[in-house]
């Protein structure tokens, strides 16, 4: 169910709508294997993480690594879905080299969370919701090395058994904006379970793309499924490309091939894969190596309590407790680290009441601004949480103005140091002593007797007495305070 | 010092403690007695070399008299049994000269108690087989013969190697697996006695698996104390297999000799088959018998399902076992037969890898559990299942405490005769036992009689889930009655 407006394709014929389902692919986080106890640890030499259970020795049997259950569940509860008490692992038959037993463990009727949803943060504040189906436990594959030998395939079994959670959704998705910001949400929930890492360079989320294309609010489309995306951008090409090639089909007379296709972002296309007459036929059936997987609601309602804060929950405390707009509070909860940044600049702020919409402003402006410019990640950001803590410390107490403090950031970004300190030492300090600036005052007054007479008429002149005490003060002078006492000397 | 093997278990564990003879005297009398068997082909493979540096270390032990359970006690391993270092093929091609780094969960336990490995014996290819002539190593002999014939018989199967070893007073136990009666069939064959256990009492970590749902090892023995002595080494939880049980293991021998007075035995009237021969209908009354003057109480009981066991079994079985030998494939270890890509490697291999059987079994279960299919066959087999095992449980909840049931529908013949046109011929050699693995039931053969033709027959009891205590203890009123069968040795 989409709540907000989305992007219809203009065809010869009229408007068309895409209709998108995704299977997310996502790498458990977790020490060992899903059935074996061999390490997960990636970049490894090839075959260096692999048991006897991953290389399907003979009589060798599969136990369940309960953390992986843990972690499935966790993903669950922050989709806000259905958690199953009792969940079936299926084997699913097929023959390659990358899969040692013959068959891949996965879960097929029964899996281990039912329905969720997720909600969307669209361009301009737009919202909308994609309903999710499953997510279910099963193994990843190995990995075949073509290029190690002129006539033979070699292969790496280091990935072979590794947990992966399949999340598939409803197809609520209507068009490449949305389906770009659902894995973005997804990721970032993930991230924010510590769920998985979503590297999706190293390929430990990848997407399965479903896309149809109807008249809007007509009948369903036959649906094709592009293959193992990686890269959020090429999502949003390849559904672009799909939708396209399907209309082109469409108004031509022609009917849509059910099939499986692949992305080339070189040639930005995509292109058929196998036909659904080509389909394996898997004969999935219960795995009987394993019990059905059963747990209590307690070990659910643990898991539950022990739930980090999740980005919308975040969000909307952001709003609540700092006044920050919808947008802003998106922009840090976006990613996690980012929240946690910000979090700690919060944590550090002798008065977070008060400064703490400053703070947000501040990381999101300057920081992160800064970090875009320079193409950083705030991993590897010059400035420290506490660095910037002691920068809005030192607006809001009064001690430096907003300008100052820009020239302070970028002292604080090339050089390093304590904020406080390099305030006291390069004299930077905001004066605010009446006395000090009344002197300043007094001359200029007496040095302008036109502008004088002007803002007696046109109080809005003030702002020109004020530009030039600060310039005089060297922008060291309080503004407010010049302000005020401009007013009461000026009588206005 | 041949008179060494003729020993049981038992007495032999008493002559080494008492030191009237030491483990390697007792293991090479076993050694001479294998090497003189070889005709039998009941041994794949001889460990003489191991076989003596263990029973030194046993006799070592005794010696410091920290011996466990079965210290020194010479015992065949089923080739089924992965066994470190030691070449385990399943009696298949495709696992050619595969040699395991690892051991399997109950020979651990085996050699953890002192027992010593003579070497690993001849079973049907990947168990699949009612008499042992499946094996890629040629068929295996029983050492019983009908009166006045040379004729070879099979042991029956797939632990045909065991069954006859045990028999031909070879090693003293041995291990077995049975899936649909591996275990009780060639024990009813041979005059051995064999227990499969409860679906979970042993686990199968490191057996090669045929249908892991069905698939559970025990011991084929000399006497029913034999068999629990080793039953109770073989069992046991195990983290490393999911479908063990985490239950105690009870000291089964304290069952042998407690009285069976009072208990309730069933007698399945869907087990009186149309055309039973005469001598296995009079054996099963004769063994109620028995057990009625041992004071049980005999009472008619109904297995309405009796009848769909084996077709659903010859459904589920294969079923799994297509999915549990996809892994011989021929790209990580086994034989591999070159092609000229990798779908055709996997074709080669498999097609010179697997023998008739295994394919014709691989073959069914890939059909039924296709698209379009799965819900007739599969889907359905496993609610027959259900069906068995609420029989049994209905049975067990109206106080019965054990079922008596004939072994199998005949004796054992001979090599080549049965199964070469129309194999259903063999698979119904399991169909008083393959109700007992659908239902994950405890079941014993114990030897009970003789045919017309000098055959041993035996009798089965089939117990509540891990009671195999009250199995022995009435295995052992059968075994006191019917005495002790040993055949004439012809080899």
């Amino acid at each position: 169910m989409s709540t907000a407006t989305h992007k219809l394709l203009k065809g010869a014929t009229g408007d068309w709508e895409m209709v998108i389902g995704m299977e997310i692919h996502a790498q458990v986080t977790s020490n060992s294997k899903l059935f074996s106890g061999a390490s997960t640890a990636f970049g490894g030499e090839p075959n260096t993480h692999v048991s006897l259970v991953d290389a399907a020795m003979p009589g060798m049997l599969p136990v369940i690594n309960e953390e992986c259950v843990r972690q499935a569940v966790r993903t669950g509860l922050g989709l806000n879905a259905k958690i199953n008490l009792r969940s079936v692992f299926d084997r699913k038959n097929y023959f390659y080299p990358d899969s040692p037993q013959g068959y891949q463990i996965s879960q097929y009727k029964s899996p281990i969370v039912g329905e969720g949803e997720v909600t969307l943060e669209l361009d301009g504040g737009r919202t909308a919701t994609v309903g999710i189906e499953r997510l279910h436990l099963e193994q990843d594959a190995g990995k075949l090395l073509h290029d190690q030998s002129p006539t033979m395939s070699y292969v790496d079994f280091n990935r072979c058994g590794v947990a992966l959670m399949e999340i598939v959704s409803k197809p609520d998705i209507r068009d490449a904006e949305q389906a770009k910001a659902y894995v973005t949400k997804l990721r970032s929930i993930l991230r924010y379970l510590g769920t998985c890492d979503g590297d999706m360079e190293k390929g430990n989320l990848r997407a399965d793309v479903n896309v149809s294309v109807r008249k809007p609010g007509g009948p369903l489309g036959t649906r094709c499924e592009i293959k193992n995306m990686n890269s959020i951008n090429f999502i949003g090409q390849a559904i672009e490309y799909e939708a396209r090639r399907q209309i082109e089909i469409l108004e031509d007379g022609g009917e849509i091939e059910q099939e499986t296709r692949l992305y080339d972002p070189n040639k930005g296309e995509t292109r058929s894969m196998r036909s659904k007459e080509e389909a394996h036929d898997y004969r999935y059936f219960p795995d009987p190596d394993l019990l059905p997987l059963e747990f209590s609601q307690s070990f659910v309602d643990l898991l539950k309590a022990e739930l980090p804060e999740l980005p919308d929950q975040k969000k909307a405390r952001f709003v609540a407790d700092f006044g920050l707009s919808a947008y802003d509070a998106s922009v840090l909860v976006a990613e996690r680290e980012s929240a946690v940044f910000y979090e700690t600049v919060l944590d550090r702020l002798a008065n977070r009441a008060r400064d703490g919409k400053v703070a947000a402003n501040w990381v999101i402006n300057e920081l992160f601004g800064r970090l875009n410019k320079e193409g950083g990640d705030i991993a590897g950001s010059p400035v420290t949480s506490e660095q910037l803590a002691a920068i809005v410390d030192l607006i809001g107490e009064g001690t430096i103005s907003g300008k100052i403090a820009k020239d302070l950031f970028e002292i604080v970004w090339q050089e390093g140091g304590d904020p406080r300190a390099l305030v006291e030492s390069r004299g930077m300090k905001q004066v605010t002593d009446l006395s000090a600036i009344e002197k300043v005052v007094d001359d200029i007054i007496a040095a302008n007797p036109d502008k004088v007479a002007q803002v007696k008429d046109k109080p809005q002149a003030l702002g020109w007495f004020v530009g030039q005490v600060m310039k005089s003060s060297g922008g060291k002078a309080n503004p407010q305070a010049v302000n005020d006492l401009l007013k009461s000397k000026l009588g206005v | 010092m041949t008179d060494l093997t003729s020993l049981t278990l038992a007495e032999a564990r008493k002559g080494l403690a008492a030191k009237t003879f030491t483990s390697l005297e007792l293991t090479d009398a076993h050694l001479s007695a294998m090497e003189a068997a070889r005709v039998l082909n009941a041994f794949v493979m001889e460990t003489p070399d191991q076989a003596r540096a263990m029973a030194r270390e046993a006799d070592a032990e005794i010696a410091k008299g920290d011996a466990g359970p079965l210290a020194g006690i010479p015992l065949g391993i089923k080739d089924l049994f992965a066994t470190k270092g030691v070449r385990t093929t399943a009696c298949s091609k495709i696992l050619g000269n595969f040699v395991p780094t690892y051991e399997s969960t109950i020979t651990s336990q085996l050699w953890r108690d002192g027992a010593v490995m003579l070497g690993k014996l001849n079973n049907d290819e990947f168990a699949m087989g009612s008499s042992n002539e499946t094996s890629c190593f040629g068929p295996v002999g029983n050492p019983w013969r009908r009166d006045g014939s040379n004729t070879t018989l099979v042991p029956g199967g797939s632990s045909g190697g065991s069954a006859s070893a045990v028999a031909a007073l070879l090693c003293m136990g041995a291990t077995a697996t049975d899936t649909g009666g591996s275990i009780r069939q060639p024990a009813a064959f041979t005059a051995t006695v064999g227990i499969k256990p409860t679906y979970g009492r042993c686990s199968r970590w490191g057996v090669v698996a045929f249908a892991s749902s069905l698939d559970q090892a025990g011991p084929i023995a000399r006497s029913v104390r034999d068999a629990a002595i080793l039953l109770r080494s073989m069992a046991g939880h195990d983290p490393k297999d999911t479908t063990s049980v985490d239950i105690a293991v009870p000291d089964y021998e304290a069952s042998i000799g407690k009285s069976v007075k009072g208990m309730k035995i069933g007698i399945p009237k869907e087990y009186r088959l149309d055309g039973m021969p005469a001598e296995i209908e009079k054996l099963w009354s004769e063994g109620a018998a028995w057990l009625r003057s041992a004071g049980a109480e005999l009472v008619e009981v109904s297995l309405p399902h009796t009848k769909y066991a084996l077709p659903a079994y010859y459904i589920v079985a294969p079923a799994e076992a297509s999915s549990n030998l996809a892994r011989y494939d021929g790209v990580r270890y086994g034989l591999r037969e070159q092609g000229r890509n990798i779908i055709e490697m996997y074709e080669n291999t498999r097609a010179e890898g697997f023998g008739a059987e295994v394919k014709r079994r691989v073959m069914i279960g890939t059909y039924v559990l296709s698209a379009g299919y799965y819900d007739a066959y599969y889907l359905r087999a496993q609610k027959v299942r259900t069906l068995i095992k609420k029989d049994f449980e209905d049975c067990f909840a109206k106080g019965v405490d054990a079922i008596l049931t004939p072994a199998t529908p005949s004796a054992a013949f001979g090599i080549g005769e049965k199964g070469g046109a129309d194999p259903v011929e063999m698979y119904l050699n399991d169909i008083f036992t393959v109700t007992v693995n659908m239902a994950g039931l405890p079941g014993i053969a114990v030897p009970a009689g003789k045919d017309a033709q000098g055959l041993p027959l035996g009798l089965q009891l089939i117990g509540r889930p891990f009671d195999e205590g009250t199995l022995f203890s009435l295995g052992e009123v059968i075994e006191q009655a019917a005495g002790r069968f040993t055949p004439v040795r012809w080899w």
